[in-house]
């Protein structure tokens, strides 16, 4: 059942900090935070880790394993290999406070950027009437944890810190298109998604999607739906004229 | 290296991607292909031979437009008798662009050929980044005008598989394996263009009410279906109007002859 | 020492799940300066957790649905020891949020008619649930978090700052409560979880939406932030609990792996044909029909096989017996050593249902044991086992205003108590929080609004603060803080757990007298810098001083009901209907030691009893109650 396997879980902060190695015991069933909280309480009882339900819904415990950001809790022991070294790192594109914990407050910044939800004058709380194929999209979206996973892998900003002002990162566009296309909602995000929060940063490689651990479809479904609508605005003069020569509003 | 992941006040860990599976893999394999595809397109493109064996046309000349067009390749003479080079330089550009400015094929070329990323979670070997947002990238833009070209040209190549039921004298009633691959080539380039996401937009994706558009809304739907395939349609496709140019080449030169069905 | 970091709000929150920012949003909205502390990050509070919904009586999906009925719903499932009034305001006010957060954002699922959709849970007459597939708790939180943020952006243009006037503290825990010298709150001191910095609030009112107690039992669908920090707040400031006796364990958590030890099996899976075996392959429900259910439920498989399909003619299957009843059984039968190798008992709905079928329902479970446990339970059964899932008790409060007994201390959600009496109804969490989320907001800004001076607290409160957070950090040798939790989770996992006994209980209190001292001892390493040890050792206080309400409060009370079984009173008393258990504390720190008293129950207002049947408040109103009824109350509910 339990064996001894070989960690390399990354200490220190802002101001540096190395890979240590730590052997410690492994039992059946376990996840990546099982190993780590038993660090914890036998090896490393000031080891910083961030986490709260255990269950992949709080999305606290992002971090790096073996190179690819995955949650913690929902990365299980059984996908290695006995004699293979389990390497734990802080997300990479973020500043570090300490061992694994990471300041993600560009993203706390980042949603207070984008516009909220603008609810129509004309309806009272109650009297809102939506069909379920037209919350259904949106609703997809809503289904983020906000573990961040996906702005930690994004390359625009985790090789490039200077394109964080200019750069929402994917879970905000997705935030934009979210409300682009909630049936309701009585603002205009198309243009600002392109001039003030960076869509056209985005090159379209789907890390997003490969990291999202709700398996949402960033890439297809938010963000070129995204560019898409940017195209019908700005560089479609054939939608352009269409909506000149005046059809009801889709 | 960039300054990227070890900017200022990230933990400082130095290495380039911490990754122990085979991530160079994917994009090699992209690269390789790619590459493949160019270098036969390009030769056959240039070739100007071999690219007509009644009643099968090569994907990569039709429809052809100039004056010196094998007789029966193309009866249009749309551009004229000033034009000496190959016929297929004039309507490339048009499958091209449609694939350069494909959602996927943008990924998979900023991966392979760019490395912006290699693969995610590996820093790109660049100092900066725009992506997008500025010349020429953001001409990318422009999909769906060559999303509504490779209509026409799906069209085009449908009337050649239909030409294929000909035989070489014109007669009706003929099919052979050209004609099926003709037939594949065509079917699979509908199924690429169809599961764009361009084209799964412009169906239904603008649309913020789709319970006020039912016919749409399926369209779309079936669409999305189509579009999450949309890689694979798009590899296949691509290797099926390569294979469709060499098969008829090799028809056209009489390296073999065809299988005739009926 | 450096400068200690000061702050001034008219309004402080404690706690960012749906309680707290609903009452921050509704501080903010009277115009008070705002802050919400939270030990997790904004927006990982336990509110998304929840799956099921939010109830409320909108009556969308069957129009005979009203306040009255969901507020007679609410009585029973609490078996009538509910605050009354709670219940009244819960009911009659929860549609009103829950058309509240549509303007905030949140898109619930639909009714083909464009309406919010309601489902069916258990105990609610009518379909009543608002949710969003099983992700109910996520959209809540979203949606409130959300609303923050617009309300940031207001104030952003119109005074150019986001946090003018309202402001998340993020990880950033609270350790004591500052008071001036009549007992009044002047503000509350804590530390950045961050940096290990000490900060200070000055603020006359402060609202407690701290959520549950679950980390005090070794079992439990808690995460680590539930360690009744609220609780013990509210008691060391003098406030009181009540009904903390009442503890609700879900039957059905998963068991194996040990990582997920805990974490909920929804009641859906024996709602859709799931049933629930022993080692030996045995029905064993069938032999835990107490004697009030036998007419209800049937007592052999072929009825209760004929159920699912005709509910009418046949009687219910008894896997879907009241949750206490059903994890009373799964304990027996593990205790009688016909258990699951992991230590629970098996629940099967892979011979039940067709894959294709069991994947459509319960799709979220099937990810969940694909996931986390490797278990395909269209294949294999599940392994599940009694979880400690939510404390009915909590800090006593005025209905209407969410006030404690401690001027300007306000409690709403888990933490606060009587609103569920003896047992909570599932979807009756949700809308909890936002009713009285929003009443401690407003109660808070009134308070504020109707003060004079700004109490103030004595500057050596602060200064025992501090050395009484840094006092881990004294010393060496002494207790570890993780073996000393898993310790105190045993014992009330064992011994103050779902089947309650006098002599076990005495002995837990005995334990728990010893822990105390073991705590008081309590030794950690390295620095303050986010370091979890030192704040496991701060949390473990509140977690023993609230345990310890727990189990004086069980110990007290000789029946059984709701949340509380004993095995040596398995009856319900109507006697013990009219009595709540109060606790409070005296002493400081870990020296700090809890009294529970009985407090009459406040009879209820006739106009409510008399929406209930005479047949029906026979079973839980004692005789002289019974006589204190109006004649015309005897016939017809209204």
């Amino acid at each position: 059942m339990g064996y001894q396997a070989h960690f390399r879980v990354w200490r220190g902060d802002g101001e540096g900090g190395d890979l240590r190695d730590f052997t410690v015991e492994v039992n059946e069933g376990e996840v990546v935070l099982d190993v780590i909280h038993r660090l914890q309480a036998t090896q490393a009882s000031d080891l910083a880790v961030r986490w709260n339900c255990k269950a992949g819904k709080c999305g606290s415990c992002s971090a790096e394993i073996n190179g690819r950001p995955r949650l913690l809790c929902m990365t299980r022991m059984s996908v290695f290999s006995e004699s293979e070294t389990v390497t734990v790192t802080p997300m990479r594109t973020f500043p570090v406070i300490r061992d694994l914990v990471t300041d993600v407050s560009f993203n706390y910044t980042k949603a207070r950027e984008i516009p909220s939800f603008k609810p129509p004058a004309d309806l009272a709380p109650g009297e809102y009437r939506m069909q379920q194929v037209d919350v259904e999209r949106s609703q997809e979206f809503r289904k983020c944890i906000e573990c961040f996973l996906c702005q930690d892998t994004c390359h625009v900003v985790r090789d490039h810190e200077e394109n964080k002002e200019s750069f929402a990162g994917p879970r905000f566009l997705m935030r934009i298109a979210e409300l682009e296309m909630h049936p309701l909602d009585d603002a205009d995000r198309v243009r600002e998604a392109q001039s003030e929060h960076g869509l056209g940063f985005c090159n379209i490689t789907k890390c997003c999607t490969e990291v999202c651990p709700e398996h949402i479809k960033i890439t297809d479904n938010a963000l070129i739906p995204m560019k898409e609508r940017v195209a019908d605005r700005r560089y479609d003069p054939l939608v352009w004229l269409g909506n000149k020569i005046g059809r009801r509003k889709a | 290296m960039t300054a990227g992941t070890n900017a200022a006040g990230r933990a400082q860990i130095g290495a380039r991607t911490l990754r122990t599976d085979r991530w160079w893999l994917q994009p090699a394999l992209t690269v390789a292909a790619l590459v493949a595809f160019i270098i036969y397109s390009t030769i056959r493109a240039f070739a100007n031979t071999a690219y007509y064996a009644p009643p099968y046309i090569s994907p990569f000349y039709s429809p052809c437009l100039t004056t010196n067009c094998v007789p029966g390749a193309g009866d249009v003479n749309l551009v004229g008798d000033w034009w000496q080079l190959s016929p297929a330089l004039i309507i490339l550009i048009f499958p091209l662009g449609f694939r350069l400015t494909c959602y996927y094929y943008r990924k998979a070329y900023y991966r392979g050929f760019w490395a912006s990323p290699p693969a995610c979670a590996v820093a790109e070997p660049h100092g900066k980044y725009t992506g997008e947002s500025r010349f020429p990238l953001v001409l990318n833009n422009i999909h769906r005008y060559f999303f509504y070209a490779g209509l026409v040209f799906n069209v085009i190549l449908t009337y050649d598989v239909v030409l294929g039921f000909r035989d070489a004298q014109g007669n009706w009633g003929h099919a052979g394996l050209g004609t099926l691959v003709l037939l594949l080539n065509a079917a699979f380039l509908w199924v690429y263009s169809l599961s764009c996401h361009s084209c799964r937009h412009l169906i239904g994706g603008r649309l913020t009410h789709f319970s006020r558009h039912p016919l749409r809304y399926r369209m779309w739907t079936w669409l999305s279906k189509l579009n999450a395939q949309h890689m694979r349609y798009a590899w296949i496709s691509l290797f099926w109007v390569a294979f469709t140019d060499f098969y008829v080449m090799l028809v056209a030169s009489n390296t073999i002859s065809d299988l005739r069905f009926f | 020492m450096s400068e200690l970091e000061r702050h001034a709000y008219d309004v402080l929150v404690i706690g960012a799940g749906g309680a707290g920012l609903r009452a921050a949003i509704e501080a903010r909205e009277h115009g008070m300066r705002t802050a919400v502390l939270c030990k997790s990050l904004f927006g990982k509070a336990h509110t998304v957790m929840a799956e099921g919904g939010i109830a409320a009586a909108m009556g969308n999906v069957n129009s005979h649905d009203s306040w009255q009925v969901h507020f007679r719903d609410t009585m029973r499932g609490g078996k009538f020891l509910n605050n009354w009034r709670m219940a009244e305001l819960h009911a009659k006010e929860a549609p009103d949020r829950v058309w509240e957060l549509e303007t905030y954002g949140a898109l619930f699922d639909r009714t083909a008619d464009g309406r919010i959709s309601q489902r069916n849970f258990g105990g609610h007459e009518y379909p009543r649930l608002a949710h969003v597939g099983d992700r109910t708790g996520l959209e809540l939180i979203r949606s409130l978090q959300q609303k923050i943020v617009s309300l940031q952006q207001e104030d952003q243009r119109e005074l150019g700052d986001y946090e003018a006037r309202l402001k998340v503290f993020a990880e950033c825990t609270v350790t004591e409560l500052l008071q001036d010298e009549d007992g009044r709150i002047a503000g509350a001191f804590g530390y950045w979880r961050e940096s290990g910095r000490f900060v200070s609030f000055e603020a006359p009112a402060v609202v407690l939406a701290t959520g549950g107690i679950g980390k005090s039992f070794k079992v439990t669908s808690n995460s680590w932030e539930y360690t009744g920090d609220g609780h013990a707040l509210a008691l060391r400031a003098g406030a009181a609990l009540v009904n903390m006796e009442f503890v609700q364990f879900h039957p059905t958590g998963m068991v194996w792996p040990p990582s997920v030890k805990g974490i909920l099996v929804t009641e859906s899976v024996r709602g859709d044909g799931g049933v629930l075996r022993n080692s030996e392959n045995k029905r064993f429900m069938f032999d835990y029909i107490p004697e009030v259910f036998k007419d209800k439920y049937a007592d052999n498989e072929t009825e209760a096989d004929k159920w699912y399909t005709d509910a009418d003619n046949n009687r219910r299957p008894p896997e879907l017996l009241p949750r206490d009843e059903v994890a009373r059984a799964i304990n027996s039968e593990v205790k009688a050593g016909r258990g699951s190798p992991h230590g629970g008992v098996f629940l099967d709905v892979s011979s039940r249902l067709p894959a294709e079928e069991i994947i459509r329902r319960l799709p979220s479970m099937h990810h969940q044991f694909k996931e986390l446990a490797d278990v395909d339970i269209t294949a294999q059964p599940m392994e599940v086992g009694p979880t400690c899932h939510y404390v009915m008790g909590g800090v006593e409060v005025e209905p209407d205003t969410a006030a404690s007994r401690v001027p300007g201390l306000f409690a709403a959600g888990e933490v606060s108590g009587g609103m569920h009496g003896s047992n909570r109804l599932g979807g009756n969490s949700l809308s909890d929080l936002l009713v009285f989320g929003r009443r401690a907001g407003a109660g808070a800004s009134a308070y504020v609004q109707g003060l004079t001076e700004r109490p103030a607290a004595a500057p050596e409160t602060l200064a025992r603060a501090e050395r009484s957070a840094l006092a881990p950090f004294d010393g060496e040798g002494g207790a570890n803080p993780y073996g000393l939790h898993m310790e105190l989770q045993q014992v009330m996992n064992d011994l103050v757990g779902i089947i309650r006994k006098s002599g076990e209980m005495a002995q837990a209190l005995e334990k728990l007298e010893a822990l105390k001292a073991k705590a008081a001892e309590v030794t950690v390493e390295g620095h303050r810098q986010f370091n979890p040890g030192w704040h496991l050792a701060l949390d473990l206080r509140n977690m023993l001083l609230v345990s310890e309400c727990v189990a004086k409060a069980a110990l007290l009370r000789t029946e059984s009901r709701g949340g509380h079984t004993r095995d040596d009173f398995p009856g319900m008393d109507a006697e013990w209907r009219r009595k709540l258990l109060v606790c409070t504390a005296s002493g400081d720190g870990v020296e700090a030691s809890a009294e529970v008293v009985e407090k009459p129950q406040v009879p209820m207002r006739p106009d409510l009893l008399d929406l209930f049947e005479y047949s029906e408040l026979e079973k839980y109103l004692t005789g002289q109650e019974l006589t204190g009824q109006s004649g015309a109350s005897r016939g017809e509910g209204s």
